[in-house]
């Protein structure tokens, strides 16, 4: 599996608030949440929503998804059509909310050092290797621990409850 | 090797003689719960899986607390979702408006949580029962929808940082400071992906509702929680609260921290997060002079009965400044009647305050005092982010209740000492 896009670049600490501010939060519509997909990213030189493409990937530094538990955060960069997100580290709530609902997410310093906006990038899945082709770059992410790869196979952790209660 | 208090009561809880950090299980649950924002995204997770019924109708929690009472349609559709929802699979522990508080005061006062549970809440603030010596920890929507289902939830185990905390406080000085403190110290990521155990003599030193407020602010250094061992103050307060019976666990002397922090209580200072970071402190010395346009008191970290009574003792006889407005939102509706009772909602309207039902409201900028582009509150809650109370462009300041009130009387960030 692969994924393959341009990327949006951010910093340290990007919280659920940013990912998708609370005022929306009275909505579960995945659409309607990807409308204000990181709309209080304020410092991000370019808006997300009116740019972002299917197959696009988000890049960040340190302890992405931090702060409030809200799924609708993972649920909203799902679907505004981002295939990845890769950062130096994850919050832990995000980061359980991500492998749950099958949203793609990779630990590597390396990349998230050296990736900028704009970069076009491809990520293996299989291998954890992600490569820049803006740069013609490669580096080696983390690859899921085996109990995480049986949830992503699975298609999430309610496709894997369901076969573990017989109701699949 | 030896086991932390929470890999020891993860242990239990997944049946196994001994666990070790990294480790993957599945643990039983003895709480699960939900509010008006994550259980709407829950429930259709839910239905998915195809169960008929929650796996326990008394271990399910739901508490419509963030944008209650109905602030728009959209979210009286989801509360109307959730209440039907509870409805229909009988949840004993529903909460509607006007007996439900703010969950994370409400759940302890409740007698839902007690020592020795393993409890997930699909928000982020569930790490709060640490203070009663549970495991408790904050998960999304799926985890709750699964958790509701199947009575489990799935948890790599974690390692541990220890704080000693040694001393009695200094005076002004609450569990407030005390956490912000430790957060400014290691930083909204400093904990991440560990548990943060309290230990040490300056303990005795603190209330629950003390507790309560270190323990809720652990996930803002990215702790998976938070938890302080079973001694006198806990178990009176469990016994005045809860039918449930308690189970102690106590950390193993030969336990592994990743690292030990010893903290000296007496030194510490009130202390100020400032804008868009928890980890951002600094003293009241340092602070205050800083003008305000808003000052909330109360949340699910600042919201119980000796938050109120700090700040009415500071309020008492005075009136808040002109240009200020003050919002008291107290926790739940017994934390709110005893304020009506002890005199203390008198003071606060008196002082010019606006004195509210329990919300979780302008915390993370619901409604009930939402602020405009440029303005700046003072605020009791845990969060400071971008946008976090409003115009992305405003600003929120962290504090303790004390310093909250003092700095409503002047306009500006006040050392309570000087009032």
């Amino acid at each position: 599996m692969k994924a393959c896009g341009t990327v949006f670049k951010y910093g340290d600490n990007i919280d659920t608030d940013v990912i998708i501010p609370a005022r929306y939060l009275n909505s579960s519509d995945p659409k309607e949440l990807a409308a204000h997909c990181m709309e209080d990213a304020i410092h991000s030189t370019v808006p997300f929503a009116a740019n972002v493409k299917e197959g696009d990937i988000i890049v960040a530094e340190k302890n992405f998804g931090c702060g409030s538990s809200r799924e609708h955060a993972p649920i909203a960069i799902k679907a505004s059509g981002i295939s990845c997100v890769i950062a130096k580290s994850f919050a832990r709530i995000f980061y359980r909310n991500a492998i749950n609902i099958g949203l793609p997410i990779l630990e590597c310093e390396d990349a998230a050092n050296d990736i900028e906006m704009g970069d076009k990038v491809e990520v293996n899945f299989d291998t954890g290797v992600i490569t820049n082709l803006t740069k013609n770059k490669t580096y080696q992410a983390q690859p899921f621990p085996q109990f995480m790869k049986e949830m992503m196979a699975a298609g999430g952790l309610i496709e894997q409850t369901k076969v573990k209660l017989g109701l699949k | 090797m030896g086991m932390t208090m929470t890999q020891k009561i993860l242990a239990a809880h997944a049946g196994l003689e001994s666990v070790k950090a990294g480790q993957l299980i599945e643990a039983k649950l003895d709480l699960v719960l939900g509010n008006d924002v994550t259980t709407p995204v829950a429930i259709k997770e839910f239905k998915k899986i195809g169960v008929d019924k929650v796996f326990d109708k008394d271990k399910v929690a739901i508490v419509p607390d963030h944008f209650t009472p109905n602030k728009d349609i959209k979210s009286a559709e989801h509360c109307k979702m959730v209440r039907e929802f509870a409805h229909d699979k009988d949840v004993t522990n529903y909460f509607e408006v006007g007996q439900m508080g703010i969950e994370h005061c409400l759940l302890p006062e409740s007698g839902l949580t007690v020592p020795g549970d393993v409890i997930i809440g699909a928000d982020s603030h569930t790490c709060t029962y640490g203070a009663v010596g549970a495991f408790s920890t904050g998960v999304g929507s799926t985890d709750m929808a699964v958790g509701m289902a199947r009575g489990v939830a799935w948890f790599k185990v974690p390692s541990a940082l220890k704080f000693v905390l040694k001393n009695k406080p200094a005076e002004w000085v609450s569990g407030k400071d005390i956490i912000l403190h430790i957060i400014g110290m290691i930083g909204v990521d400093g904990a991440l992906y560990k548990s943060m155990e309290f230990a040490g003599d300056g303990l005795q030193y603190l209330s629950m509702d003390d507790r309560f407020t270190i323990a809720n602010m652990a996930i803002e250094a990215g702790g998976k929680n938070g938890i302080f061992p079973v001694d006198e103050k806990t178990l009176e307060y469990v016994k005045e609260h809860s039918q449930k019976t308690p189970v102690i666990y106590e950390a193993d002397e030969d336990a592994e921290y990743d690292a030990v922090y010893e903290i000296d209580l007496s030194t510490l200072r009130p202390t100020v997060a400032y804008p868009h970071l928890p980890e951002n402190t600094k003293t009241i010395d340092e602070a205050k002079g800083l003008e305000i346009d808003q000052v909330v008191i109360g949340s699910c970290t600042n919201g119980r009965i000796s938050d109120m009574r700090i700040a009415a003792s500071i309020l008492k006889g005075k009136k808040i400044d002109k240009n200020i407005r003050c919002i008291i939102l107290p926790g739940t509706q017994k934390i709110w009647l005893q304020c009506v009772e002890e005199g203390l909602a008198t003071i606060f309207v008196e002082a010019g305050c606006a004195f509210s039902t329990p919300t979780c409201g302008p915390c993370l900028g619901g409604h009930m005092g939402i602020l405009a582009k440029g303005e700046r509150a003072l605020s009791t809650t845990n969060r400071n982010f971008i946008g976090r109370m409003g115009h992305p462009e405003s600003e929120v300041y962290l504090a303790s209740p004390a310093v909250a009130a003092a700095s409503a009387i002047y306009g500006k960030i006040t050392d309570p000492a000087e009032v």
